[in-house]
């Protein structure tokens, strides 16, 4: 598919994954008249492409769609607000003029080298997956350790194997997913081992994926050795001590050919960094202003490059919004610089976005550093919200009023998770 | 022998940095040349997993033949690299001072270098060490300043070689492990899965299996004892943390553990020494990461073990003699060409040149080709490029425009020449192309590549392998295997 891309738009967004498609919707609905999305790969969607496991959409649409389905909704609403989509394109840089409007490089097969003026940017990019350099793993360097989401691909779009007795390192969701998902094709799952002493996946992932499939999940424990020549043979898991260093004293060795790593995902931020945007050394996705624009302005952030979702539709949600910014910059919206920093308190890892401004509304993500049940989140003396639990794989949200910042004088406002003694029943 | 028996005028075994360069030097001349290797590309062995420096050769005593060598050796590669377009750069080196004892060593090494003709040494004070390399510790008395060293991507250097050496007539046979070595009918028989290659001169350039090939021919006389290093790659976004090689004055057993920036300009940690007594012990371990950010972050305080991207091992042939070995053997035609640790890279080309001195006093007759072509165009590396010249590159090949490795912005035009120059597994295109090189290794662009290998080399997904042999991707889905 070639689709129409013209030389002038009012926004243009790098990415065409959940976010970058929902940031298209939200720029529509603030009244931008041009808008264009670009995605590196044959088709728009992202990574949902490859999730081809229902779960998606529960929130937003309040149904339980494969990411497929739920990707393909958003490309229809995009393609009926006359937006353009190009894919098999890749922005290599973006430069601002004095003016601050902002010329996008993109490189495409059939057109080759090109730039296209815009006013406002969005960066949608997605984030990429950890992988075993990434955390050290000792031993020797045989195929067969791969990433999960890699391991996804090879099953789910290329109906391949990537190998029959399987290990996993890490909880996180791909990696349950994938559990699950080897199982039901014939292979052997012989355990997920995560490091830390509770999962990194969603709760419901853990019982449908592996509880459901009695596949062991190991806590506290981790893969201390590779080994084999060619092929994976085996890994020495060991578990870990108070400061996470393998007892090599309770170490064992498991024959498997295959070890998945689902071990975290960063932000991909190549094109960021190359722009001289900010980023936040926690999230590694840039460090955005109430409105999700970057330190450079008139480039806004959402999804997975801002900072790493564990649902889609969170992503959605955020998309929207900073589509809605980026369409009302584009039109020659400019708001007062926010005046209240947004600061990480008692076990809070991080908060997005980073700044406020009063008389707006706010939606504010953020993530534990640990688990705690139960426990009361409060954000400065503005707001108090009691939940159950919160756990550092689920990300929690929260809307804050915009009349609340009004009554609110100082310039920073700390958000603290802190435990609550449990209501008796 | 039946008449139609072609034989060569000389085998090579082992296609490393050592063999390659002599099989090179052997294509200026009208002969029979073939070289093997047991793995499924050249340079798959230490070769490719070393620091990649380029010694000046202040280090090495020239008591030594690899002390004498490696001069010359440093010598040669700015004229390899202008016909072979690989990756060389002469960053300099800095030998730091880290205590008082430390400052006469750096004296008598500048004393060694000179009188081996090694070029621009000088002795540097703190402030101007510090000048230079801002990012050091500040507790390093000095260094030694030598200018002649340089970085080097090895396998781009390898695979060029190989690439001129075919294209100068010389044969390549891959995935031919040699088992037995015997004579008939005055000259030399290499047995190998699948056939018997006969040659009057077999040159013994097998790495640390040297000695075990030397024993396939009835020789005994000298042993390798493999010693492994580790080395650790760090994140692109510290590249200019240091600009030049930074050496500790050197321990007993190695030249300690460096700081590289290496050519692509990402910094590189290592190595450690532990001899091992397994040839396929390359495994990292926690005890060598530890070695090695202790020791450099005396150097060089900011470095964080938390930035390491990849790390590898590899396996140095440390023999008896603790030199090279290189020499005609009791096995007529037979030549070793072993025991070649470190500096072998750098003094490979040196190595070549001598171990075609000893084929002509063994009695073979060099008669230079007239059509020696001596030019290798080297990979297209597009992300190197101007904003101009990557528009003409795109606009005369639209691959050039389709990114496959967006770590190290790679192209499908790349992944393709890569290939058009010899790669055939995932590591092969790697290492040519830098495709999966960069921090995501390989999560994006490994499946993009293997579905243009499968395609290239018309096999399905399953046979791709990472470097040949047992090192299979992917398997079949049963209900397909079942049909
Ligand atoms: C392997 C994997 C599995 C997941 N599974 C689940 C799941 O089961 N359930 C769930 O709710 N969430 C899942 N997630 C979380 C998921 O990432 C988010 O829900 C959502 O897909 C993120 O959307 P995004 O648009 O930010 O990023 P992406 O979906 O990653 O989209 C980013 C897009 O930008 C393109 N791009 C990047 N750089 C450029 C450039 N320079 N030029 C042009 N295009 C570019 C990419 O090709 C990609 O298409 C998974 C994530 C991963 C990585
Ligand atoms: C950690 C480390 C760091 C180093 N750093 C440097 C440096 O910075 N500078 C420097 O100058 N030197 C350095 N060296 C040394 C340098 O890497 C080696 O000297 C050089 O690579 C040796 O090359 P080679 O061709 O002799 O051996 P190899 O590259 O090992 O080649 C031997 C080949 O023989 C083949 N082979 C073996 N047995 C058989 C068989 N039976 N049949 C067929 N083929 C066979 C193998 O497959 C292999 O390809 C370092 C070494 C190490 C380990």
């Amino acid at each position: 598919m070639l689709g129409r891309m013209e030389e002038k738009y009012d926004v243009v967004i790098v990415g065409g994954g959940p976010a970058g498609l929902g940031a298209a919707l939200g720029a529509r609905d603030a009244g931008a008249e041009k808008i264009l999305i670009v995605d590196r790969e044959p088709e728009a969607g992202g990574i949902l492409l490859q999730c081809i496991h229902s779960g998606f959409g529960l929130h937003y649409f309040k149904e339980e769609l494969t990411g497929p389905e739920y990707a393909q909704r958003f490309i229809e609403k995009v393609i009926d607000q006359d937006v353009d989509v190009i894919p098999e394109a890749y922005i290599s840089g973006v430069v601002t003029d004095s003016e601050g409007s902002k010329r996008v490089r993109v490189m495409h097969e059939k057109r080759g080298l090109h730039t296209i003026d815009c006013q406002s940017v969005v960066l949608a990019m997605g984030c990429r997956e950890r992988t075993r350099g990434a955390i050290q793993i000792p031993g020797t360097r045989p195929s067969g350790v791969l990433t999960a989401g890699l391991a996804q691909k090879f099953v789910n779009m290329l109906g391949y194997l990537p190998g029959k007795r399987v290990a996993i390192l890490g909880s996180g969701d791909i990696g349950l997913i994938m559990a699950r998902r080897l199982v039901l094709e014939g292979c052997e799952v012989v355990g997920v081992y995560e490091i830390m002493p509770y999962s990194n996946g969603l709760t419901r992932n853990v019982v449908q994926c592996l509880e459901d499939f009695n596949i062991p999940l190991h806590l506290s424990t981790t893969v201390a050795q590779i080994h084999g020549r060619d092929r994976l043979e085996k890994i020495t898991v060991a578990p870990v001590d108070k400061n996470l260093k393998p007892d090599m004293k309770r170490a064992k060795d498991v024959v498997c050919d295959t070890l998945l790593l689902s071990i975290g995902l960063i932000p991909e931020n190549e094109l960021s960094q190359g722009l001289g945007i900010r980023l936040d050394p926690v999230t590694s996705g840039p460090v955005v202003s109430s409105t999700l624009e970057t330190s450079l302005p008139g480039m806004f952030a959402c999804g997975n490059v801002l900072h790493v979702h564990d649902l889609v539709d969170f992503v959605t949600r955020e998309a929207l919004l900073a589509g809605r910014f980026a369409g009302e910059w584009a039109q020659g919206v400019r708001r007062p610089t926010d005046n209240i920093r947004l600061v990480p308190g008692e076990n809070v890892r991080y908060c997005v976005p980073h700044t406020l401004s009063p008389g707006r509304d706010h939606m504010i993500s953020m993530r534990c550093k640990e688990p705690m049940k139960p426990c009361k989140i409060k954000i400065g003396d503005l707001m108090e919200k009691k939940l159950r639990f919160v756990v550092p794989a689920e990300m929690i949200m929260m809307r804050l009023h915009p009349d609340l910042l009004d009554r609110f004088h100082g310039d920073s406002v700390r958000v603290d998770i802190t435990p609550v003694e449990a209501v008796k029943p | 022998m039946k008449n139609n028996q072609k034989i060569y005028d000389v085998a090579i075994v082992g296609g490393g940095v050592t063999g390659c360069n002599i099989a090179r030097e052997l294509s200026r001349y009208s002969l029979k040349t073939v070289l093997i290797d047991k793995n499924a590309e050249v340079g798959f062995g230490t070769t490719k997993s070393n620091s990649g420096i380029i010694h000046a050769g202040h280090h090495n005593t020239p008591a030594t033949l690899k002390g004498r060598l490696v001069v010359r050796g440093n010598q040669l590669f700015d004229q390899l690299c202008r016909e072979l377009n690989f990756g060389f750069s002469r960053i300099g080196e800095l030998v730091v001072a880290r205590t008082p004892e430390d400052l006469p060593v750096l004296e008598r090494l500048k004393e060694q270098g000179k009188s081996k003709g090694v070029p621009g040494l000088e002795i540097w004070d703190k402030n101007r060490l510090l000048h230079e390399e801002p990012n050091l510790s500040h507790n390093l008395l000095g260094a030694l300043w030598a200018p002649t060293a340089g970085v080097i991507n090895p396998y781009e250097f390898v695979f060029a070689l190989i690439e001129s050496a075919i294209e100068n007539g010389v044969e390549l046979k891959v995935e031919s492990p040699v088992q037995k070595i015997g004579q008939e009918e005055g000259h030399l028989v290499v047995q190998t899965p699948t056939e018997k290659i006969h040659s009057r001169f077999v040159l013994n350039a097998a790495g640390i299996f040297a000695d075990q090939v030397a024993r396939m021919a009835g020789l005994d006389d000298f042993t390798i004892y493999p010693r492994k290093g580790e080395e650790y790659m760090l994140d692109k976004r510290l590249k200019g943390l240091v600009r030049h090689l930074i050496f500790p004055v050197p321990l007993k057993t190695t030249k300690g553990i460096l700081i590289i920036p290496t050519f692509d300009g990402t910094i590189m940690v290592g190595p450690t020494a532990q001899d091992v007594g397994d040839r396929h012990d390359i495994a990292t371990s926690y005890e060598g990461s530890h070695q090695v950010f202790d020791f450099v972050r005396q150097i060089c305080p900011s470095i964080n073990e938390r930035d390491t991207i990849t790390e590898f091992a590899g396996l140095r042939a440390v023999s008896d003699t603790d030199d090279f070995i290189i020499g005609p053997t009791k096995v007529k035609g037979f030549i070793n060409v072993a025991g070649i640790q470190s500096p072998g890279l750098t003094s490979a080309p040196s190595i070549a040149e001598y171990v075609l001195e000893i084929l002509r006093q063994e009695g073979l007759k060099l008669h230079e080709r007239k059509n020696f072509k001596s030019h290798v165009a080297g990979p297209p590396r597009f992300a190197l490029q101007s904003l101009k010249e990557q528009g003409e590159r795109i606009g005369k090949d639209s691959r050039f425009a389709k990114v496959v490795c967006r770590c190290e912005l790679v192209t499908e035009a790349e992944i393709h020449d890569a290939i058009d120059h010899g790669a055939r597994t995932l590591d092969g295109i790697k290492f040519r192309s830098r495709a999966g090189m960069g921090r995501c290794q390989g999560g994006f662009c490994t499946s993009r590549c293997m579905g243009i290998l499968s395609e290239r080399l018309k096999i399905p997904y399953d046979r791709v392998t990472k470097r040949g042999g047992d090192s299979w991707m992917v398997q079949k889905m049963k209900d397909e295997s079942s049909c």
